[in-house]
């Protein structure tokens, strides 16, 4: 036995209405009525709060889910509609005291202005547990939903149009991460004697130009207390790789196994160096979809008979895992020894598997010494280890 | 035969961020903290109000080329935190000033929806356009527009707005789980809108929220503003608060409702307001000047003049006469993103105007922006403001009013534990809440109900 010392776990929970299973709304324990209350994503949010997990993600999107990327498919049998994953959030903040919250962003037809100051509001009523999971739309259905620009239909994931799709959200996150900045910390000063509220020396314009928009600044909402909140994204291949070298604290990514994580995490390290961060903290984090009960057999046969409901097996962008907690420990542990610093769950039924994570997997890796016990810091970034970063446009002392 | 007593409708205005709001007094709070707005709001709340209301500016004010510095600057996203505020109220309306012009009616109406089904139908929108290219610089949609083409895009906006909430009836979702079937219908939420503004088809991914529509507030004065009142919104947030313009204000709006075919009960008009207490009038009097002396600093009085003068004043001295210089008359060039500035539409008469005041009264520069500015709406002891706010409301000045006080967050702890009761003796104002949603509060009608139901019922 290795007497290597184990390193913490990180651990987030992607919720995604009943579970990211088709069929998972079939379950007795679903709640599938209750999807559209503020009760339903409370409860959830307490569960993985109870289990001590760094943070959920909260997934979203501009036109109904389909099973299909590119288009809708008129299906009636999945669970359709949902609401905006940033006011979500915020209805939670208030309602937690620990966890992150982490609302997913499109960044394809939104303003970077307002969702840089929803994101600061954001981090306000959480208290410094904000952050953000950026994404694009390359659905044409979900830009005629806009008016503003036509979409080709999409064929392969590494399209021109795709990869340009990721430029524009580089830009997005860049114009979202300098409103943040545009106010330093102590820019509020009341003072009484000369009635100046603010030091208007310490807002800053971002004059950011690019190729897809520009944005004047400084935002109308102060510097948030984390000063950047975290930014996340998904990524599959070289082009989102980059964006996450680029531009995030935390990238999600769906290796298979041992080897795939190894080599993800190296391409992303050089894309990292090449974007001149590789002094940064940046975590990745694999994904994977769960099904966990006291024994392997257990879990595989709600995966079949969840299959058996949807009418189809299950697959998914990131590996399918069916088994028990320790089970699932072992893998993980597995595969963080390849350079993954944490994992983003997505449980195949929320309130099946949630729970099982919360209740199950988290003491299994708590006994082995592989994550944390109690809460050891107040924000989110404190929780993954990230400093508070210092103001990019506040002078520094020479 | 003597009229039935209406009730008043309240809400509160959140501080904002102009020199109404006393920053500097040793009480005021923090502007950006949510602390600051759960006091405020849960005030609101213990006072059976109908609704917070929050104002929005998408960019910073400027004035002479400078970030303005002299009032409360910041503030948060609108739907972020009325969201984060639905977690620790049960009962209050929860109102939005957004902007149609930096904003797509697909994405509002996802989060009105969202925000509605969130608070358990709290939400309202109070519907703003301002199509200017100095609050543009901020935006991807960013530009020019021509002030005619303004109410026709709001209109248009809304009207899209509409018909995405409209998308979903409210029966859709069967969510059967022994039979699968989730959807009733495949085509939830299909709609096509083909206009001069907007071009836009597709499926709403918002299912039907529990108020149908959010309420909807319109603020604007212009004739267009009026008539866009009186056919599309469910209240009107009105400067008028004093009781003979206000009076006149109603009358006019009210009579536009007919063309529409909708009755008077159908648009409230709630002017803000502001207020100063003490235990006798006398004190609230002298409250009250305390206050605009704080509102209104030297350095304000001078800014507050640029407003008219439209040139940079800087030089003057706030305790010294007037400038005998006239105001520039060519178009604002000195402060930006502000809408007060429009007041003024014929800056010679008001600066002529406005000396003979000060020479009449021998005020200074100070004095009189202090004078002509900011008088606070009701001062008195709680029973002369109550006695007030209901002749006020009797005589269909309005349906109620928005108040704004003047510190934050604790300014309006004072109107609910010494007024509010009052108005509740009187049998004007609600002891508790009639139902969960603010339509209920407010007495507007859900949209899928007939009008004719309520008033039979």
């Amino acid at each position: 036995m290795s007497s290597t010392p184990v390193s913490p776990l990180h651990l987030a929970v992607a919720l995604d209405g009943t579970g990211w299973h088709p069929a998972s709304w079939r379950e007795q324990v679903a709640r599938p009525r209750d999807l559209f209350t503020a009760g339903y994503w409370a409860d959830q949010v307490a569960e993985a709060e109870r289990g001590l997990l760094d943070f959920v993600t909260f997934e979203d999107g501009l036109g109904l889910q389909s099973s299909h990327y590119g288009e809708l498919d008129g299906r009636t049998d999945q669970v359709r509609g949902r609401l905006d994953a940033v006011l979500i959030a915020a209805r939670i903040a208030p309602l937690t005291r620990h966890i992150g919250l982490v609302p997913t962003v499109i960044a394809t037809h939104t303003e970077p202005f307002h969702i840089s100051k929803a994101i600061a509001t954001l981090d306000y009523v959480s208290t410094g547990r904000a952050g953000l999971r950026v994404q694009i739309s390359a659905r044409p259905h979900e830009a005629a939903h806009f008016g503003r620009r036509t979409l080709p239909p999409l064929d392969t994931y590494d399209s021109p149009v795709v990869s340009d799709l990721f430029d524009e959200a580089a830009d997005y996150v860049e114009v979202v991460r300098r409103l943040w900045d545009s106010w330093e910390d102590d820019a509020e000063i009341r003072d009484v004697a000369t009635g100046r509220f603010i030091d208007r020396d310490k807002l800053h314009y971002i004059d950011f130009e690019g190729r897809h928009f520009s944005v004047k600044g400084p935002s109308i909402t102060p510097r948030p207390p984390q000063g950047q909140p975290l930014v996340t994204s998904l990524g599959h291949q070289t082009v989102p790789y980059r964006l996450i070298a680029r531009q995030t604290d935390v990238g999600y990514v769906t290796p298979q196994d041992p080897d795939q994580a190894r080599a993800i995490v190296a391409e992303i390290r050089a894309e990292q160096e090449a974007a001149g961060r590789a002094g940064e903290l940046l975590h990745v984090f694999g994904d994977l979809v769960v099904f966990l009960d006291d024994d392997r057999a257990a879990a595989e046969d709600r995966r079949a008979r969840l299959d058996a409901l949807a009418g189809e097996p299950y697959t998914s962008d990131a590996r399918v895992f069916a088994g028990t907690p320790a089970q699932l420990a072992d893998l993980l542990q597995e595969l963080a020894a390849e350079g993954l610093s944490g994992f983003r769950l997505r449980p195949a039924v929320t309130g099946h598997d949630l729970p099982a994570i919360s209740r199950g997997l988290v003491p299994e890796l708590q006994r082995r010494g592989a994550f944390r016990t109690a809460y050891e810091a107040d924000t989110l970034r404190g929780l993954l280890g990230l400093p508070r970063p210092a103001n990019r446009y506040a002078a520094t002392a020479a | 035969m003597s009229k039935p007593l209406k009730q008043i409708h309240l809400a509160a205005h959140f501080p904002g961020v102009n020199n109404t709001t006393v920053w500097s007094d040793p009480q005021a709070g923090s502007h950006i903290e949510f602390s600051s707005f759960v006091h405020f709001a849960q005030t609101a709340e213990r006072a059976k109000f109908d609704f917070l209301f929050l104002a929005e500016g998408l960019r910073l004010r400027e004035q002479g080329g400078k970030i303005y510095d002299l009032d409360v600057v910041g503030r948060p996203d609108t739907f972020t935190v009325l969201a984060a505020l639905a977690a620790v109220t049960d009962h209050l309306g929860l109102t939005g000033t957004i902007n149609s012009t930096f904003n797509e009616p697909y994405e509002v109406a996802r989060q009105f929806a969202s925000l509605d089904h969130l608070s358990g139908g709290r939400s309202a929108w109070n519907v703003v356009t301002s199509w200017d290219a100095f609050t543009g610089e901020n935006f991807r949609r960013g530009g020019f527009l021509p002030q005619d083409e303004r109410y026709s895009r709001a209109k248009e906006f809304l009207a899209t707005t509409q018909e995405l909430f409209d998308s979903w009836r409210g029966d859709e979702i069967v969510a059967d789980q022994a039979t699968g079937v989730f959807l009733r219908d495949a085509k939830a939420g299909a709609f096509v809108h083909q206009g001069q503004h907007f071009d836009i088809q597709g499926q709403f991914n918002v299912p039907r929220s529990p108020q149908g529509r959010p309420v909807i507030f319109q603020a604007g004065d212009s004739d267009e503003g009026r008539e866009f009142a009186a056919s599309s919104a469910d209240a009107i947030f009105s400067r008028y608060a004093a009781l003979e313009e206000g009076q006149a204000f109603y009358t006019d709006v009210k009579n536009r409702l007919a063309k529409y075919g909708r009755r008077h009960d159908q648009l409230l008009i709630l002017p803000a307001a502001s207020f100063a207490l003490g235990d006798t009038d006398a004190e609230a009097e002298e409250l009250a000047r305390e206050v605009r002396r704080q509102q209104v600093s030297g350095a304000t009085a001078i800014k507050h003049l640029e407003f008219v003068w439209n040139r940079d004043l800087s030089s003057y001295d706030p305790e010294g006469p007037l400038p005998d210089i006239d105001p520039d008359v060519s178009e604002n060039h000195i402060s930006k993103g502000r809408a007060q500035v429009r007041m003024y539409r014929d800056p010679l008469a008001t600066a002529r105007e406005w000396r003979e005041l000060a020479a009449a009264n021998n005020w200074s520069i100070r004095d009189l922006v202090i004078n002509t500015g900011n008088r606070q709406t009701f001062v008195g002891s709680p029973q002369t403001v109550a006695k007030t706010i209901n002749e006020y409301v009797q005589a269909d000045a309005s349906d109620g009013f928005i108040l704004v006080p003047h510190i934050t967050p604790g300014g309006l702890d004072v109107f609910a534990d010494k007024v509010v009761p009052l108005l509740q003796e009187q049998g004007v104002f609600r002891t508790d809440y009639e139902g969960p949603t603010l339509r209920d509060h407010l007495g507007l009608a859900h949209p899928d109900e007939a009008p004719e139901q309520r008033v039979a019922s």
